[in-house]
């Protein structure tokens, strides 16, 4: 049901810019007002979000660890420095791996029961969702960054580049790209896991299906217009540079299969900083993950402990409430915390 | 409340927008105003194959058309919508008319950031790069 909604929501969202550039006439309201408002919803959004967020409060150290700690015995015992980093630049090795290589998907497991004179759990390693991700989200960058052709004049040596390698199988004119295929090959997986497997299923909300459909709807759009419609992309590179140059201006010769398409990007922009897209900047916050696990190494001060507040060691607190705790019949570690002070003064 | 990790989440924060939002800088301060290119006017003809629009949109998947009904069908003529016909080859019909690449061709590639591959084994007119 939910995928089902997100879906029609998808189509209703094709059908805005089709009747509004066709019918309507507003040209320069898709081509220009809507793209531009989207872009400052998306930014201005983006940095609220991660401000909110480095504001509020952090942690004690909550690393999750999958590895040796340092040991006592360092030749026995060697301490994993990648899942139980226990310094600043082991933790940032870690985070690079985490951010480029998505090494937590990377270790995923797979449980499950058999029976052999009773019930057995097992795990194995299950690197299916590592795959699916690792194709969609380097095909969707390097999606964006070729699009750079459009926003800058001169085109830098680096979309060169990736264009030359995206189209390095050279089939058809305009060439294939590579990473065309590995984005809707990638979200189709995506997708499908998440209809297919029964317990992911359970657990997805629409405002996992709405993403998942959008960015389809964007891919598939681009795909349509490059290779199918045929947009005059010189009048493209006219109207996208206006952008940029704060020149606007629609040429005529601009079809609607173009204004679809950076309608629906125009949705994704605005809806980036309120869905769960917002990952991408919180990969780098994930205290599981961007802490160094440290605390047995290091004294940590609560962040937010009011300073009026003085530590009260044990030794003190024994001084204090020793009798009482001698009277309950709890054990001392000074037992002459425990006699009464009229006492001990008689 | 106060930021924990202030310097880091800031500087990071600041790298990205940085970086989305290059393109207006460059804009504004390199390329200031954009303008289509315009490539040279065929001189001695009026019409290309097809009319204007098709061919400023679809004329590479003309060309592969074109490729394969030569090299792989052997049909060599093709017959535009007017009726009228071409002999289908990329240096003796399109730049026979379109004679400097330099100043046609490239003129738009080199702003819509591709190089097509075809002149790694087509001898080129004038205006070699
Ligand atoms: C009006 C501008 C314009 C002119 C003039 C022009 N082209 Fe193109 N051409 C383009 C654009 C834009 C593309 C890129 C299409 C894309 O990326 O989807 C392109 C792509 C191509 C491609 C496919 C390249 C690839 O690798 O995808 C070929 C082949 C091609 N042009 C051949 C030619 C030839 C030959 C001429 C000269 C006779 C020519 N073009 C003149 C605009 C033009
Ligand atoms: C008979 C001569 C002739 C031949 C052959 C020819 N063209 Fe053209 N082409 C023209 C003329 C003339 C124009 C300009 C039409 C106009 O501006 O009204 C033109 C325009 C174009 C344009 C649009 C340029 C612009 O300014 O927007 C492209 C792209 C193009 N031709 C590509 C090709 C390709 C590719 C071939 C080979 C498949 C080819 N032409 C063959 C004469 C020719
Ligand atoms: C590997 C070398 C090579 C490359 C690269 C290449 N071609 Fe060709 N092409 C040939 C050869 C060889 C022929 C055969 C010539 C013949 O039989 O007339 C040919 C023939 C053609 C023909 C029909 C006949 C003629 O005289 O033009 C067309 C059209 C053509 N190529 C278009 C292209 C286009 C467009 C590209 C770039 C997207 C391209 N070719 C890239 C080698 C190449």
């Amino acid at each position: 049901m939910n995928a089902l909604y997100s879906l029609l929501f998808v189509f209703l969202l094709v059908l805005i810019p089709l009747f509004g550039v066709d019918a309507a006439h507003l040209r320069s309201i898709f081509g220009v007002c809507i793209p531009m408002t989207a872009f400052i919803i998306f930014l201005v959004g983006f940095i609220y979000k991660v401000i909110t967020w480095a504001r509020s409060a952090v942690p004690f150290r909550i690393p999750t660890t999958g590895g040796q700690f340092k040991s006592f015995d360092p030749v026995l015992f060697p301490q994993n420095k990648l899942d139980c980093p226990q310094t600043g630049a082991q933790t940032f090795f870690r985070m690079v791996l985490e951010v480029f290589a998505f090494r937590s998907l990377f270790r995923n497991t797979a449980v499950s029961l058999h029976e052999n004179n009773g019930p057995v759990v097992a795990y194995k390693s299950s690197k299916w969702l590592w795959l699916f991700a690792i194709t969609f989200h380097y095909s969707f960058f390097i999606v964006a960054l070729r699009h750079l052709r459009l926003f800058l004049e001169p085109i830098p040596f680096f979309v060169h580049g990736l264009e030359f390698v995206d189209g390095i199988l050279q089939i058809g004119a305009p060439t294939m790209y590579l990473t065309d295929a590995g984005l809707v090959l990638g979200v189709l997986l995506l997708l499908g896991r998440r209809l297919i497997n029964p317990r992911i299923n359970y657990i997805s909300y629409a405002s996992d299906f709405f993403p998942l459909f959008l960015i389809l709807a964007v891919a598939l759009s681009g795909i349509y217009m490059r290779y199918y419609a045929k947009v005059d992309i010189m009048a493209i590179k006219e109207l996208t540079m206006g952008l940029v140059t704060f020149h606007y201006h629609v040429p005529d010769a601009i079809t609607a299969p173009f204004f679809v398409h950076v309608f629906l990007v125009s949705v994704l922009m605005a809806y980036f900083p309120f869905s769960k897209l917002m990952h991408m900047p919180g990969v780098f916050l994930s205290p599981t993950r961007n802490m160094p696990n440290d605390t047995r190494a290091k004294h940590h001060v609560n962040p937010w402990n009011d300073p009026k507040i003085m530590a009260h060691a044990y030794a003190d607190y024994e001084k204090e409430f020793g009798v009482p705790m001698a009277e309950a019949g709890l054990p001392l570690d000074n037992p002459e915390n425990g006699v009464p002070h009229d006492e001990a003064d008689a | 409340m106060k930021m924990h990790y202030g310097f880091p989440i800031i500087a990071g924060l600041l790298i990205f927008v940085v970086a989305i939002t290059a393109p207006f800088a460059v804009g504004k301060a390199v390329t200031k105003q954009y303008k289509q290119p315009e490539p040279k006017k065929v001189v001695g003809e009026k019409e290309c194959i097809e009319s204007v629009e098709f061919m400023r949109t679809e004329h590479m998947q003309l060309l592969n058309e074109w490729r394969d009904w030569a090299l792989r069908d052997g049909k060599r003529i093709y017959t535009n919508h007017a009726g009228k016909q071409f002999t289908i080859s990329l240096q003796n019909t399109c730049m026979k008319c379109h004679t400097n690449k330099a100043e046609f061709c490239d003129k738009c590639h080199n702003d819509a950031g591709v190089s097509p591959y075809c002149w790694d084994c087509h001898v080129q007119p004038e205006g070699l790069k």
